[in-house]
């Protein structure tokens, strides 16, 4: 186990490198003149010559290339131009917000899904089945910010149950948590019921019921364990979309987390801002698909030693 | 001799390949899924072709005196903030979501398609660049990638749809480079071989028409997806610019009113969710009826 972990981190070495090249390009290899973009809208052409000679602009771009991301590796991620002040420590303070959002979200789908998917397989055809397929379609189809809007019309405006906006609590979490979640909840239904239908026809299961082991046993300790696999699968696929996802619906409850800060960013140009922001995504993107991958192999050892 | 043979083996893959597809197609319209799918995107396409003629105002046209007004029977949606006609923007805002869904998915798979195909006929090192720097397209939430493109170049329509294309293309990559992998080892690919065809022409004429239903499968799966993502993206004010007039748009407009104007809110996020619905309907019964691997 030790050697895989250590064999899969290494192999995060040339995917981060590659994402840092993608971003440095993003802003710098484009057509056209960083200096100016990196310069106030209102800036002369010669304050964009400063800006250009104080920045080096005017060195080869893999020598600036290798300049900027030996900054990043001892921490120096530039400083916001909307704010003056280093990127890095900001970003690092408004992680955890969003960290908590996305793992209520994925906690709030698995929680809903998983037991609607098993009954949705196990009464095949029945009313709660119907009511799933048709509620997973339609948690695919909705735009999560509208959800977000529509919960907030209902729940905050309408029942004033639960606040619309902010981050002074744990109800504060709620509302943002259902609506980031809702897509993943779906999807994570549909799976579930699909590789429980497809599980429960296993010769094994067969064998499990004809020893006369009660339906519950079946169900829960030999179909959905073996089905458990494919969901977790698919929450790895999501994690991408979910960790996106924050950027739309923390700007919808006006939630301080990554994501608003990197809509700021986006908004003011802020490129220091919105490099750091697409560089520590992208990170956790490929940590959590690494442990992802470490929770597979620890629950299947055919993988560790393939 | 043995070119003979190998000819009209191949001329018997193709015939076969005709019959498939029609016999899809049955599949496909005895699929109640797909066949109402079909008919509600049928319905929404004819409405955007013909926005002028359904559209009962000027859907840019603003008016002082009609602000915020509620559905009736002259507002079939009602007004917004600017007393414009949410029924014939509705109607107008469908072409700019089909415009991105199709703009995109072509636009992704020219992209993926062709990576994929290289990536996986060539094979080796240019296989090894390729995937990883794909690998790396994908580790980028799209939408923040997306975002950060237009951030970087403008808001408007044609960047919204090379945005979104830059995003989206490792997801076809990473389908066909699979599919082309198996089906170099075919028989029929070695034969056309042997018969002096050159790479490219093999991968035009044999291997495309084969991984074709593959591609259309994923294509009418995740063509919802560009579509919600220029919603977001105009939500955000970083995608469609007026005057062209976008749901995601109309959308973030609605979020200062929710208290005094529901419909504002409602109404836009409801054409979406139809949209993709149908979509989604579509590809679902597109994935049975063309290809039972990818249920």
């Amino acid at each position: 186990m030790l050697n895989y972990t250590v064999k899969r981190l290494l192999q995060l070495v040339p995917v981060l490198l590659l994402i840092s090249v993608l971003v440095f390009a993003l802003v710098y290899a484009i057509p056209g003149d960083p200096a100016r973009m990196l310069a106030p809208p209102d800036a002369s052409d010669e304050e964009i010559d400063r800006i250009a000679e104080r920045l080096g602009l005017h060195r080869p771009l893999p020598v600036q290339y290798g300049d900027w991301f030996l900054g990043v590796l001892q921490g120096d991620w530039g400083n916001s131009i909307s704010w003056g002040r280093p990127v890095l420590p900001d970003l690092l303070r408004r992680l955890p917000a969003t960290l908590q959002l996305a793992g209520l979200s994925v906690l709030f789908s698995v929680g809903v899904a998983i037991p609607v998917g098993v009954l949705s397989a196990t009464k095949q055809n029945s009313l709660i089945d119907s009511v799933s397929r048709v509620g997973s379609l339609l948690g695919l189809s909705m735009p999560n910010f509208w959800v977000g809007m529509m919960l907030i019309l209902l729940f905050a405006l309408q029942l004033r149950w639960l606040p619309a906006s902010g981050r002074r609590g744990f109800e504060y979490l709620i509302l943002p948590a259902i609506t980031l979640g809702t897509s993943g909840m779906a999807t994570i239904m549909r799976v579930t019921r699909s590789t429980m239908l497809e599980v429960i026809r296993q010769d094994y299961v067969r064998t499990a019921r004809s020893k006369g082991l009660s339906e519950r046993v079946v169900i829960y300790k030999h179909t959905l364990r073996n089905a458990l696999i494919s969901v977790i699968t698919v929450i790895g696929l999501q994690m991408g979309f979910r960790l996106g996802g924050t950027v739309v619906i923390e700007r919808v409850f006006a939630y301080p987390g990554l994501g608003q800060l990197a809509y700021q960013g986006m908004m003011h140009r802020d490129t220091p801002m919105i490099m750091g922001n697409l560089m520590l995504f992208a990170t956790m993107f490929c940590l959590i698909n690494l442990l992802v991958d470490l929770i597979y192999a620890f629950v299947d050892p055919r993988i560790r030693y393939g | 001799m043995a070119e003979r043979l190998s000819r009209s083996d191949i001329q018997v893959l193709e015939t076969e390949s005709v019959s498939l597809w029609r016999k899809s197609f049955r599949r496909l319209m005895k699929n109640r899924t797909a066949v109402v799918g079909a008919a509600l995107l049928v319905g929404i396409m004819l409405l955007s072709i013909f926005a002028p003629v359904v559209a009962t105002h000027n859907p840019t046209e603003q008016s002082l005196r009609n602000q915020l007004r509620p559905p009736s029977s002259e507002h079939y949606f009602g007004t917004d903030d600017l007393g414009r006609d949410i029924f014939s923007r509705v109607i107008y805002g469908s072409r700019i979501s089909l415009l991105v869904g199709v703009g995109v998915m072509t636009l992704r798979g020219i992209i993926g398609i062709t990576v994929g195909m290289v990536a996986g006929f060539v094979g080796g090192r240019t296989d090894h660049i390729l995937m990883r720097i794909s690998d790396a397209v994908i580790s980028f939430p799209g939408i923040l990638l997306a975002l950060a493109i237009m951030a970087i170049w403008g808001a408007g329509l044609v960047n919204v749809i090379i945005a979104l294309s830059v995003v989206g293309w490792p997801q076809f990559t990473r389908l066909v480079r699979a599919e082309v992998l198996s089906i170099r080892e075919r028989e029929y690919v070695e034969a056309a071989r042997g018969l002096g065809l050159s790479d490219v022409g093999i991968m035009i004429r044999h291997v495309f028409p084969n991984i074709l239903p593959l591609i259309i499968v994923y294509a009418s799966l995740t063509i919802s997806a560009p579509i919600v993502s220029e919603a977001a993206l105009s939500f955000l004010g970083l995608g469609i610019q007026p005057p062209d007039v976008s749901w995601g748009r109309m959308l973030s407009g609605a979020q200062r009113y929710m208290r005094v104007a529901w419909w504002m809110a409602t109404i836009p996020g409801l054409a979406i969710t139809l949209t993709v619905l149908s979509f989604n309907l579509l590809g679902d019964g597109l994935r049975d009826a063309l290809d039972p691997r990818m249920n």
